[in-house]
């Protein structure tokens, strides 16, 4: 091969590859991005259908109940709550009143079905989600205090 | 009193960081033998009162001192000895001290290995070094100081995180940082060779051992986290693609990259300036990793600590110590030169293709990674990138990698045939496919994916075999054990570490398709079989550790009606943080994992279970304990030692270039 061919090959070779390498990345990465949807944006509908989601919040106090393998608990945000249905083995800090995460996904029956829960990892450090989602919940309060009542809001 | 002179220790070593990183590098620049033979004295006594000040830090640990704020949080009376010592790098201020020790102990093994080196040369390396560690002891001191005080002292500590206790977690930070901050030492070469303008082959062989080196305890550090992870997370998985982790695959990558990339700027004097910007991504993604690690950003088990400050200070050491190198580079790189020239197939070819597949492999966890959290700080939603996204990717971009893998080394440099590769490879090409496919049926089922990892496994295997067979063939008039003799070190260990990947793959291949993963209710009495094996789950007693209480499950298990193992599940609570954790059973084998880990209790006796046959998975570990082998092979091939043989080794080399080629 001449060098212009050869140079014209090299530079071919890495366009295609780079570029097949790219959809292949892009592809793979919108198919499995998993958002986070606290307990509120659930019931108001903004979680979508069909697809995995997490969400995060607080185990509340008294509604853990096992049924041999399955697993049915409600997941707070402090406003609003989401009943979640899981089959298997909880994580060792999975705790009520405790923060925790679950992935999986919306039935039509308003029960979140999970493939995977998550919780916090030590005493003193409550997951990311988790927090997102009471830290929303209160600013929600917050606004509806204010607007039912704004004369006792300062 | 101790822990003041731990301080004070730090203190002084920051004092001769400064001197070290300063006085050498002005020196080289101004030509002052004086000025630069201060580096080498200035590295020892540095590493001297950081010792000084880590031995002062477990000094209060075995005394229990928990007037110590940091001893306080991380340990406890009755914590046993072995796990005090560990506590010091338990959490993030003593794990920084652990990284400026591992850093002053590479620094003075250069000091020490190295005086065969130009006196500027080393001058400046150990300037460079002198920079890095003035960084990290700012950020010890000035925002996770290990020395503070707690008054009044505790009456006792907070206790080790549970997870933490176990001797796989005791040596896998240590190794980690090894690898981390070793590159640091690749790093400073290239820098020093960047404001010295002396980037040749000479160069690369200076830089080859001390980047193979480090990267072997980079690979140790990771498959003991992996180890770790499966025997103690009690899920029985071996890698999660958690931030965490990916922060630590990261520079391996680089580094597997740059340690080939180096083997070609050594023999050809090609890649010079690929090379360099290799080894400034390495160290760079080092930092990052410690960033992502410490600053409390990641979901994760290791985001132990949560303080903004510290975010920013790494975030600035980033910057400089990225942003200052880049800019170097694109200042320097332009005259150093591309290097002797190749054609499109030879074996530099090849060794680039792997390269930049490898850097790519890098960039696609680099986005699983930080995207997520990029998005997270702009306030654009939280989304979380999870396993599939890495497993779909992963296969495509390490497929061409293996394949390639197993023809560069029978390729000639500079210029190659392929239809001469073709038929000296022929043999491997077809015993593979009929090898994948036999091992697949072997094993009860013929998947695709399960066929493509084997037949990458058994393509390493037999293209190895045939360059080896080509390398000891009997010629003129030697004997084969002559031959045999006459294989560099270093080759060998390029064979052994190669034969590490293949001895992964195989493992990875194994568990993923033919592992079996079972949730079960268990009632004394019941059983369950998988794979030939009947588990008879026996009931749970309890059971007192030292620092804990324990339900102790019993399991016993039969293949063919004959005993093969009884396990012994535990699920503790440790009496000082309250929170349980599984401690799973496992029957480990050279062909199989048994792996038996308790839920939780649920009515009448009976206990959630769960039940796993891992085939193969020991070997995913001992791939990398192969490859760690290969790597200590090859950094200690002789031809790197000393200047004496300088000139018969560049003669030696030719010859084996030839004799390779």
């Amino acid at each position: 091969m001449k060098p212009r061919q050869k140079r014209l090959a090299i530079a071919g070779g890495l366009l295609v590859s780079v570029a097949a390498i790219a959809a292949l990345v892009m592809n793979a990465f919108q198919s499995n991005m998993v958002f986070f949807y606290s307990p509120t944006q659930v019931l108001a509908n903004e979680a979508p259908a069909n697809r995995t989601f997490r969400i995060g919040g607080l185990v509340q106090q008294g509604t853990v109940k096992r049924d041999g393998l399955v697993v049915n608990f409600v997941v707070t945000d402090t406003a609003k709550t989401v009943a979640v249905r899981y089959q298997g083995i909880l994580p060792d800090l999975f705790q009520e009143g405790k923060g925790v995460v679950a992935q999986g996904q919306l039935r039509d029956d308003g029960i979140f079905v999970a493939r995977e829960v998550l919780a916090k990892h030590d005493e003193n450090y409550m997951p990311p989600e988790a927090a997102e989602a009471l830290k929303r919940a209160q600013q929600t309060n917050h606004k509806i205090a204010n607007t039912v009542a704004p004369g006792a809001a300062p | 009193m101790i822990a003041e002179m731990g301080q004070l220790a730090l203190l002084l070593a920051l004092g001769v960081a400064l001197v070290q990183g300063s006085v050498p590098i002005v020196g080289a620049a101004r030509n002052r033998a004086a000025w630069m033979s201060l580096a080498r004295p200035a590295a020892q006594t540095q590493c001297l009162l950081v010792v000084l000040s880590f031995a002062c830090l477990t000094a209060s640990f075995v005394q229990n001192d928990f007037s110590v704020l940091y001893v306080a949080q991380n340990s406890n009376s009755a914590l046993p000895l072995a796990y005090r010592v560990a506590a010091v790098w338990g959490g993030h201020e003593g794990s920084l001290l652990l990284w400026i020790l591992m850093l002053s102990g590479w620094t003075v093994a250069v000091a020490n290995f190295s005086r065969h080196l130009p006196a500027p040369f080393i001058a400046r390396i150990l300037g460079v070094m002198g920079w890095i560690s003035v960084g990290f002891l700012l950020f010890t001191l000035i925002t996770s100081n290990p020395f503070e005080r707690l008054l009044p002292a505790a009456a006792d500590g907070r206790d080790l995180n549970p997870l933490l206790q176990d001797p796989g977690m005791v040596i896998h930070p240590p190794m980690l940082y090894m690898g981390y901050v070793g590159f640091s030492v690749a790093f400073a070469f290239a820098i020093a060779a960047l404001i010295g303008g002396n980037l040749d082959a000479t160069w690369a062989r200076w830089t080859r051992p001390w980047t193979t080196a480090a990267w072997c305890f980079l690979t140790i550090g990771i498959a003991l986290g992996s180890w770790w992870a499966y025997y103690e997370l009690g899920w029985g998985g071996w890698w999660f693609w958690d931030p965490v982790e990916n922060s630590s695959f990261m520079p391996w990558l680089v580094g597997t990259a740059l340690i080939h990339s180096l083997a070609v700027t050594e023999k050809r004097g090609a890649f010079k300036a690929w090379t360099v910007l290799l080894a400034i991504m390495a160290f760079s993604l080092s930092l990052l990793g410690t960033f992502l690690v410490r600053s409390g950003v990641l979901t994760s088990v290791h985001a132990f600590a949560t303080d903004p400050r510290r975010g920013l200070f790494i975030l600035a050491l980033l910057v400089v110590a990225i942003g200052g190198s880049l800019a170097l580079y694109a200042w320097r790189a332009p005259k150093v030169g591309v290097g002797s020239r190749f054609e499109l197939v030879s074996r530099e070819s090849m060794l680039l293709g792997n390269n930049v597949m490898l850097v790519v492999a890098m960039g696609t966890v680099l986005l699983g990674t930080l995207y997520p959290l990029v998005l997270d700080a702009l306030g654009l939603g939280k989304i979380s990138v999870g396993p599939p996204y890495f497993d779909n990717v992963f296969v495509p971009i390490m497929t061409p990698i293996i394949f390639l893998m197993g023809v560069a080394p029978l390729a000639r440099w500079r210029e190659t045939a392929l239809p001469d590769l073709a038929r000296r490879l022929r043999w491997a090409a077809g015993l593979t496919v009929i090898a994948a496919l036999l091992t697949g049926w072997l094993a009860g089922r013929i998947s695709p994916l399960a066929t493509l990892g084997f037949g990458m496994a058994w393509w390493i295997v037999f293209s190895l075999a045939t360059d080896l067979l080509e390398r000891l063939r009997p010629a003129e008039g030697r004997s084969v054990g002559a031959r045999v003799r006459m294989v560099p070190r270093a080759m060998v260990g390029m064979m052994v570490a190669h034969l590490g990947i293949a001895t992964f793959a195989f493992g990875v291949s194994m568990v993923n398709t033919f592992g079996i993963e079972r949730d079960l209710k268990m009632k004394p009495g019941d059983r369950t079989e998988m794979a030939g094996y009947v588990f008879t789950y026996r009931g749970v007693r309890d059971v007192q550790g030292p620092n804990y209480i324990a339900a102790q499950g019993l399991v016993e298990v039969t293949r063919d009606g004959r005993a093969v193992a009884t396990m012994k599940p535990e699920k503790r609570v440790y009496r000082v943080q309250q929170n349980p954790m599984t401690e799973a059973a496992i029957d480990t084998g050279f062909t199989r994992d048994l792996y038996v880990s308790l839920g939780e209790a649920v009515e009448g006796g009976a206990w959630i279970v769960r039940v796993y046959f891992k085939p193969f998975v020991v070997w995913i570990w001992g791939g990398c304990v192969l490859m760690a082998l290969g790597g200590a092979l090859a950094a200690s091939d002789r031809r790197y030692r000393g200047a004496r043989r300088e000139a018969t080794t560049g003669a030696g080399m030719a010859r084996a270039t030839a004799g390779a080629s």
